[in-house]
């Protein structure tokens, strides 16, 4: 076959398959796990279908670092962020005061594009009961300064961020030892019941007014300018140009009062964030997420319980063979069980942030993280069944003759199996709670729910997500004592008994 | 002054074997040899090395030192499977496997080589008469015999594919007195119509003597003493064996 032929033909496919490929992919949008940042998503989702594109909007993903490495490996096209995000944090060597157009330059080789600002500047501030700064004298965080014995609540993303709360402690030199992490929406909670002095938020906050807040003057001018803005795949511009459009025709369009406007009828209204992204681009919102309450448990158990079994199946594959070795060569047992105990002590979030770059966002590096978790329980009791079993009798069955397999299969991990179902049990039921922090990184679930409702303040929705957990929880270890029951041999239980 | 080769009606052969624990000497540069058809008590207190002795026949152990084979082949590991299968092994209290019924635990081995269903139940049926187990016992698990049930499950398992040896340790040594006595009648029958190699271990001297023609008596790894019960009773190789042929309770004599 010659050359040009060959050129030609694949032209053809190229021209039969991209169209193809640019319809049947949506774009795929994603979102920070605070109000703002949804509303900003559901804001791009709702303009994306007016310019006629598919858009998908995973909401509330973990955090910064979560959504910024998705963007990067293409599991996300695009997400609203702010550029003081960019200059402190995510990018290295960039002036604190970097223009948009200067970001957008450095942006560039990354293969990330950046709209102009929407409109508004949404930069964190230290806030207090207005009554409260009042009566101790503090308008300026410098104030701060004379009042040592103050408690900090911070959430925990400006905890570790270098343009949070170490810098912030730093340029005021300030003395508090009180500093504890929350979640930014409890923050409030325990700021006007007493429980903290002073928090961080987030000037366009809908709490400010309702809580009776101030916001302190940063005196110092620490707190770089947090411009909203739009990142999007530099890609888009060719497989969805118009969706870029619609991007970058949200840009000037909202200032602070109207996103903190937007904010309010979230958070303190109970409006649904399409509702209110739809409302300001002059459209009706459409059905999409405002189906009924059992169709959306039925649809989060499916996630849910998929997220539970692919891990534990997966999990039983490889963790008997490997306590099966354990039992049969003490030093692979010793390394294996020490690893296995190792993975078990990473923190879950830690878990499922750092299967981001392997398996993008979304179920798979959930089941891969809970896949990890599943191992320990299950080696751990196979190679206890195993080595539990009596001398006598593993060796009448290598008296008898039989070979290492068939005495395997046919004697020992009958002996060993109700050791083994109960390691497989704790598995279970770990994964299942666990499970609920997988919505962190888009994989839906329980956790779904409850990260709204901790977002909203609302027990109700919280509760829908944990009480079919627990419920499912209780269902998995009633489902376990009934198989263990079947597959136990008679003969073993009557052993039991006696 | 002993010959190296074995015998030539040897079932079981053990050459200048040695065998240690760590720091702990069991088996001390020992021959012995078993000849084939006749029944052997290897006797002596705990510790004595004669389990050690059953179990390196069977290459459950392996010697550090010297040879054993088995009808004129020395045992190695690669035909130590089939070597295994040629010979019944019976510990105290059965080591029946508690998760199958006493039918499953006689079928294990046959089924592995590859008989069916009718073939292994006409044999269980067989050892069943020639050890009187009452057929509904096969139903039960091990956990549902009496203690007596369960060493002649554990002999019948031992002898399913008809090996030509039995080897027993301490077969009755967790029966009460009443069924101990019972099923040493039993097995001794059952040697005789048998007519395969056994050797038992016991630390019991009287049973020893009712069970075997051929008393070898063994001490720190060592054979002290090789002979009937009447040699060791008459004729005690040193004042160890002198001790453990008396070291038996007399009755009270009835009062008059």
């Amino acid at each position: 076959m010659n050359r040009r032929l060959l050129t030609r033909l694949l032209g053809v496919w190229t021209c039969i398959l991209l169209p193809i490929a640019g319809h049947a992919v949506p774009v795929y949008i994603g979102s920070k796990q605070f109000t703002e940042s949804v509303i900003l998503g559901e804001l791009a989702r709702v303009s994306a279908r007016q310019a006629g594109i598919d858009a998908v909007h995973k909401r509330q993903l973990g955090g910064t670092r979560i959504l910024w490495r998705a963007l990067l490996q293409g599991d996300i096209d695009a997400y609203p962020e702010y550029t003081g995000t960019l200059t402190h944090e995510l990018l290295k060597n960039v002036p604190a005061n970097a223009d948009i157009p200067s970001l957008r330059a450095r942006l560039k080789p990354l293969g990330i594009g950046i709209t102009d600002s929407l409109g508004f500047d949404n930069t964190y501030a230290i806030g207090m009961r207005a009554d409260e700064a009042k009566r101790l004298g503090i308008a300026r965080i410098s104030d701060l300064r004379r009042h040592s014995g103050l408690r900090l609540g911070f959430s925990n993303e400006f905890m570790n961020r270098n343009d949070g709360w170490p810098g912030l402690r730093r340029r005021y030199d300030l003395p508090q030892k009180d500093v504890r992490g929350m979640d930014h929406a409890l923050a409030y909670r325990a700021l006007a019941s007493g429980a903290v002095d002073a928090i961080d938020l987030y000037s366009t906050d809908a709490e400010i007014p309702y809580y009776h807040l101030r916001a302190l003057d940063d005196d110092l001018h620490y707190f770089p300018r947090y411009e909203a803005v739009y990142l999007y795949r530099l890609q888009l511009e060719q497989n969805a140009p118009g969706f870029v459009a619609a991007l970058n025709g949200l840009a000037g369009r909202i200032d602070e009062k109207t996103m903190r406007g937007m904010n309010a009828e979230v958070k303190l209204q109970g409006v649904k964030e399409d509702v209110v992204a739809a409302d300001f681009l002059g459209l009706r919102a459409d059905a999409d997420d405002h189906s009924g309450l059992w169709s959306r448990l039925l649809q989060r158990t499916v996630e849910h319980t998929k997220l539970v079994l692919a891990s534990l199946g997966l999990a039983v594959l490889l963790a008997i063979p490997l306590g099966v070795l354990a039992a049969r060569l003490r030093r692979f047992g010793q390394v294996v069980i020490g690893l296995t105990g190792i993975l078990q002590t990473v923190p879950s979030l830690a878990m499922f942030v750092f299967m981001i770059p392997l398996f993008g966002i979304g179920a798979w590096p959930a089941i891969a993280a809970l896949f990890l978790y599943s191992l320990l329980p299950i080696v751990r009791n196979t190679h206890a069944g195993l080595v539990g079993i009596a001398p006598e009798l593993s060796e009448s069955a290598a008296a008898l003759g039989l070979p290492p397999g068939v005495r395997l299969r046919r004697v020992e991990l009958p002996l060993a199996a109700r050791s083994i179902l109960a390691g497989i049990k704790t598995a279970a039921v770990i994964n299942v709670g666990t499970a609920t922090l997988a919505a962190l990184i888009g994989a839906g679930g329980y956790g779904q729910p409850i990260l709204t409702g901790i977002r909203l303040d609302d027990i109700g929705l919280i509760l829908e997500g944990a009480v079919p957990a627990a419920l499912l929880a209780l269902l998995v270890q009633g489902m376990f004592e009934g198989i263990e029951h079947r597959f136990t041999p008679r003969g073993l239980r009557l052993v039991a008994r006696q | 002054m002993q010959d190296s080769e074995p015998a030539a009606t040897s079932a079981f052969a053990i050459r200048q074997v040695s065998k240690r624990y760590g720091s702990v000497v069991a088996i001390d540069d020992l021959s012995l040899d078993f000849e084939a058809g006749t029944t052997t008590a290897l006797i002596g207190s705990s510790g004595s090395g004669k389990s050690t002795v059953l179990r390196l026949l069977l290459g459950l152990e392996w010697p550090d030192r010297g040879t054993v084979s088995i009808g004129g082949h020395p045992l190695e590991p690669g035909q130590v499977l089939q070597l295994r299968r040629r010979v019944g092994y019976v510990i105290q209290e059965g080591g029946l496997f508690p998760h199958l019924t006493a039918q499953g635990n006689l079928a294990l081995l046959p089924h592995y080589l590859g008989w069916d269903a009718a073939r292994i139940g006409q044999r269980a049926k067989e050892l069943a008469e020639l050890t009187h187990l009452p057929l509904a016992a096969l139903e039960r698990y091990p956990a549902e015999l009496s203690g007596g049930q369960r060493q002649r499950v554990a002999l019948m398992r031992g002898l399913m594919a008809d090996p030509d040896a039995l080897l027993l340790d301490e077969p009755l040594g967790a029966l009460d007195p009443i069924v101990r006595h019972e099923l040493q009648d039993e097995l001794k029958r059952i040697f005789a119509e048998l007519n395969k190699t056994v050797i038992l271990v016991t630390h019991d001297l009287p049973e020893a003597a009712w069970f075997a023609e051929r008393l070898v008596l063994m001490r720190k790894g060592a054979v002290i003493q090789d002979g009937c019960f009447e040699d060791l009773r008459d004729r005690p190789a040193d004042a160890f064996v002198a001790r453990f042929v008396a070291a038996r309770r007399q009755l009270p004599r009835a009062s008059r």
